[in-house]
Formats: structure tokens, sequence, C-alpha cells
């Protein structure tokens, strides 16, 4: 291990990393080898400390009961919070997302405390889960192309005063309040409901993290043959299945 | 026919009929084997019909995420030896299905039923199995089906209190503690290798710990159970120490372990290992899999792998590189929509194989396979794909409407 090296640390993915996503480790790994920057991944089991020195952290989606035992143990931790607190990057899906917020539904029907790392608050929906491919505009302050995904879940998520909307979709429904809106983000805190993974779909997601872990404005070209074959299929089929 | 004390009603007559003119209208429609259809038709006319068929029978039910069509074959064949069975031997496994196969086998003194996850509970409710084996729980079609560790409750509450003996792997955390409130039960050493669905205490949501091949959880002490069957290599040791050699036809790890449950199964039906472990050894391939098929001059090894768990047993059975590989992955309806799963198969073990891809989500696989840092040809169907491989053996595998569309094309 190289003190200079990008720390990538994976958040709990013996609780949260049911929906393949192990693979945005993976993508920010690859293309920052692809650089040749050189990247120290620390998956942290939740009988684990986080550590704080970490430049990026990966939280993923899961299922009801590991989602309320991850928010106990990383509200009990507590170094995740110290970890934002020194400015580290954090990028959240889904289930994680719903826990940097202030407040979830857990699976006793029971309001759960977040950790308030993202002023956002889930509630679960009354109606049927949110499933299928999503498609929208990530915010243009972040300077990024349109976002595809897929969603697979049950919450619907508010975005406060004190964050902003990570994207407004086209197709899909994302935080699930009618508004259009999905996922949220502030400074260098994200959360998205869209798996795929996400960055697999849209791999810039992974080059943002890793200009600003890196505090560059650029980073040198990598083949993306495949990721943009696959971004237009997926968009494709996003559009034909809601016309 | 033997056991059939008690006849049909006349009702229960009717609707195996008419399940049998739906199914046989199905068939000459073109439609598949009508299996699901007439017994849909059937249990309409009858919906205790599942129950009135299975009485007479000795029945074992087997139900998993993996393995369960080929270890129902297994089972199948080595309670032949003990009497004429009847069985849904061709994977149609929710009560429709399995309906549709009980009514066609009247004569026969054991029914060997596999049974779809989520209806496990309400099947074994039907019709009072002797026997039930359990295999693995693991993480399946996510967008459509139950959370993992919830199918493992409702296993839990449904077969709780039930007087069948339930056969169980001891190596499945969530196996075994669905399969712990029952009040016998037969724990086999099966081995899991896939263990990333059972990495908290399915109990009480603690930190499994997994030295070696044991686990245990360090906050409520829910610990692996002692099982009295283990597949330990190419033997299965039954409970009086006794060492029987596994010689399948069928490949890999995952289905000696099938091997080592259903001769514990049969072992309960008074079938002895030698001569269950023997008749095993006939079956060949189950619904296609494992079916060696020649295409355009290459010897196709058809495989099918559903879901992560899958993937990996899959890995640990084809041949070493320079074996080339033909992949295909499609993600409708039955597979399952969400296309996550790729990216908990660890597709480096396919390091040094020649890699082709086919199927509705080749760009899918193809990006999770870049990200491997692999080399990989992306081809437009099965022909481009065959014909770009060198001669000689082909392992293809496929999930699962891959898998029939390739059955299709190769003509198997």
């Amino acid at each position: 291990m190289s003190d200079t090296s990008l720390r990538l640390v994976w958040v709990y993915p013996d609780l949260l990393s049911t929906y393949g996503d192990q693979g945005n480790a993976l993508v920010v790994e690859r293309r920052a080898q692809q650089r040749h920057i050189p990247v120290t991944r620390i998956d942290v089991r939740s009988d684990q400390p986080i550590p704080t020195s970490g430049d990026i952290y990966l939280i993923g989606g899961g299922e009801d009961r590991p989602q309320r035992l991850a928010a106990e143990r990383l509200r009990r931790d507590g170094g995740l919070n110290r970890a934002v607190g020194n400015g580290a990057i954090v990028f959240s899906v889904c289930a994680g997302y719903q826990i940097l917020g202030t407040e979830f539904i857990n699976d006793l029907g029971r309001p759960e405390p977040g950790l308030g790392i993202l002023d956002v608050r889930s509630v679960r929906n009354e109606g049927s889960r949110h499933v299928g491919d999503i498609m929208g505009d990530i915010d243009e302050r972040l300077g990024l192309p349109p976002l595809t995904g897929f969603e697979n879940h049950q919450g619907n998520t508010v975005v406060g005063p004190g964050a902003r909307p990570f994207a407004r979709l086209r197709f899909g429904s994302g935080n699930g309040t009618g508004d259009g809106t999905e996922g949220a983000w502030c400074d260098t805190v994200f959360g998205t409901y869209a798996h795929g993974p996400v960055m697999a779909r849209n791999p810039l997601i992974a080059d943002m993290l890793l200009k600003l872990a890196l505090d560059v404005h650029a980073l040198p070209p990598v083949d993306e043959q495949w990721y943009e074959a696959l971004r237009a299929e997926r968009i494709a089929a996003a559009t034909q299945a809601s016309a | 026919m033997a056991g059939n004390s008690e006849p049909l009603s006349p009702r229960a007559k009717l609707a195996v009929t008419a399940g049998k003119a739906a199914a046989a209208v199905s068939r000459a429609a073109g439609r598949g084997s009508g299996s699901v259809i007439g017994g849909r038709v059937a249990l309409k006319l009858d919906p205790e019909l599942l129950g009135r068929l299975a009485h007479h029978l000795d029945v074992v039910l087997v139900s998993a995420t993996n393995g369960k069509t080929t270890t129902t074959r297994l089972i199948a064949e080595a309670l032949g030896a003990a009497g004429p069975v009847v069985s849904n031997a061709l994977g149609a496994n929710m009560p429709a299905g399995i309906t549709s196969a009980l009514a066609g086998g009247s004569d026969a003194r054991y029914g060997v039923i596999e049974v779809d996850e989520k209806y496990l509970a309400g099947v074994a409710r039907d019709v009072t199995p002797k026997a039930i084996a359990l295999l693995n729980l693991s993480r399946d079609q996510l967008d459509r089906a139950a959370e993992t560790r919830m199918l493992a409750e409702k296993w839990r509450e449904g077969l709780a209190g039930t007087h069948a003996i339930v056969i169980a792997n001891a190596d499945d955390p969530l196996v075994a503690w669905a399969a712990s409130s029952c009040p016998t039960v037969v724990w086999v050493a099966a081995g899991q290798e896939w263990k990333d669905d059972a990495w908290s205490c399915p109990s009480c949501g603690g930190v499994l710990q997994r030295p070696g091949d044991d686990w245990f959880c360090g906050e409520c002490g829910f610990r692996r159970p002692q099982p009295t069957w283990a597949l330990s290599g190419d033997y299965v040791i039954a409970p009086d120490g006794v060492a029987w050699p596994i010689q399948l036809q069928l490949p890999g790890r995952a289905n000696k372990a099938n091997a080592a449950t259903s001769a514990a199964v049969a072992a309960v039906f008074g079938v002895a290992p030698k001569i269950a472990l023997e008749r095993m050894y006939a079956v060949q391939a189950v619904a296609g899999r494992y079916d060696v098929v020649s295409y355009l001059g290459r010897d196709l090894r058809l495989l099918l792998a559903k879901n992560p768990a899958g993937w990996l047993e899959t890995f640990s059975l084809i041949d070493g590189p320079p074996a080339p590989v033909l992949l295909s992955v499609n993600a409708r309806g039955a597979d399952g929509t969400d296309t996550s799963w790729l990216w908990d198969v660890d597709y480096t073990r396919l390091a040094g194989h020649p890699i082709y891809v086919i199927g509705d989500r080749k760009l899918d696989l193809a990006v999770r396979l870049e990200v491997a840092g692999l080399q990989f040809q992306v081809c437009a169907d099965v022909d481009e794909a065959v014909r770009s491989a060198p001669p000689g053996k082909i392992e293809v595998i496929a999930n699962y409407t891959a898998f029939q569309d390739l059955r299709r094309v190769v003509g198997n």
C-alpha cells in the first residue's frame, strides 16, 4: 500500500451489496488504473471501524433489515460522519442514499435516524414498488451527460433545502415525489436510486469522483466503446418503454 | 395400483380429464408441453386436486435457488429402485405444473416433486410430504422475487411443525435457519461456494464468522448444525461413517452436493446409498442442461447459470483455458429484468479463455468484461460466435431464457 494512493472505501458489503453494488467500486478502480492512478480499495465489514482517512466512500443498496442494521452500526461508529467532516467524497445508492439522510422508515415500519450527511428524508411509498429503467438529466452544475440506470425501491425521498436533486428524470420514478427529481447531492456527497450499477452505465460519474479526489479538472481519455454502446441501448430502451 | 386405496372423486377425475384435454390442445397448438395450462385448468375445477393426487404417494419435495431440477431428477432415479416414481422432471415447479405432473402418475408409489422456493410452504401443506430437501438460498431475480432472507423466513414459518423429515444443507446459514424450526432434520454438509447472501446472522442480524467450513454468529450463538451426512471431495460420508464414491456423468462440485443430498433423501425412503448412487450415474443431462450438442462442427456443452451463485459453481466445472467460452445473457421476465447481478459474478475467473458474448443483454456483459480487464468478442448471434471459436469443444453458459433460445437454435 502506498501512502500516495487514492483510498477507495466500500462501506459494509456484508449488508449493503444486494444489487451488484460492487460494480461501482470496480468501475472506479478500473478507470483509475487505466489512468495509472494507484488505488487502494478498502472493503469495510459492519463489524469493523470505518476508516476516516479515505478519499472516496461508496455505500450501496440492500434489503430492509440490513439497511436498519447498517444505519445503527454507522451511527454508533461515527467514522463516516467524521470522514465527511474531513472533506471526503461519498457516493451512495438506494438504501445507502436513504441512510445518509436525516431519517427513513425501517423494516419495522418505524422512523430510523440516518447519518444526517445529506439533507434528504425518506418515507415508504404506499403504492407499488418503483422498478425499471430510468433516464434523465443530471444537475448541469456537475457537467455530466444524461443519467441512465435501473431503479428498484419502495422509498420516496424529499430533498431538503440543504441539498439539490442529482437529476431530473425524463423516465422513471427517482425520488418518487412526483416532481421528477432523482437523487440528491451537496458538495462532495451524492445519492441516487439508480442501480445498474450506476457507474457501469454512467462511467463519467466515476471520473467525476476521481477528479474531485485528485483535485484535477481533466483526466486522460479511456476507451468508451462498450460504455457508449450500452448507454445508447439503455437510453433507447427507457425511451421506448415509456412511449 | 400400488397404494391407491382411495379412488379419486368424480370431480377430481373430471378435473384430471379436463386438465389433460387442455394440455393436449396446448401441445397441438405448439405452445410447449402443455403441463402448466393443463394443471391450471384442473386446479380451477378442483382446488384440492393437488392434495388428492398426492394422497396415495410417498412424496419428497425439493426446493432451492439452484440445483432443484437436477436434484429432483437424481432422487427420482434413486427412488426408482424402490418402486414406480412420478416427478415433474421438466422443471414445471409451481402448483399448476406439479398438479399436471402428478395427474400423469396414477400408478406411481413415490412422488418426487421440485417446488419453486416461493411456493414451498403452500405445497408442503397441500401434499403432506414424507420428506423435504432444502439445498440452498441465494439472490435471484431481485426485481420481482422476495428478498432472500424473507424467503428463508417464509420457509421457516411455513415448515415449522411439519411432520416431514427435512433434509437440509448445514453449510448454508439461510437454509439452516429456515430448517431449524422443523422437528426432524437430517443435516447434510453439502457445501455452498457462494457466501455473499449470508454474512449477517439470519436470526439476530449479527455479523457471521466463517472460519474454514464452519460458521457461527458471535452475538446470538446461532451456529452450523452438526451434519450426519457430508460431501467430502468425490465421496459422500453416510451417518455410519462409510464413504461412498459419487460417480456421475453430470459435471461439477454442485452436482456432487446434489447427489450427496439425494443419497440422504433416498435413505429416508429405505434405498441404500450404494444402490441410490449407482442409479444416479444414469443421469446424463437434465432438461438439456449439461448436454453436449454438435453444431457447426463444434461440440457445445450447454450450461445453465441463472444467478451469481450458479455462475460461480459453473465456472468451477468448465474446462480450463484455452477452452473457448460462449456467454449469453437475457433480461426478460423469467430472467429478472435487472442485470445488476452481473457485477456480483467474478468474471476474472474466465481469464485466459477466448470469450464470445451474445444475448439480449450482450452490451451489459461487454461492459462487465471490459471492467474485469478481459479480452472478448461481442457477436450478433450463436452462429457467428460458434464460427469465430476454434474447432473443438465450446463451453456455453447462459441464463434462463438465453438457454432456451440456445437450445432452439442448436436443435437440442
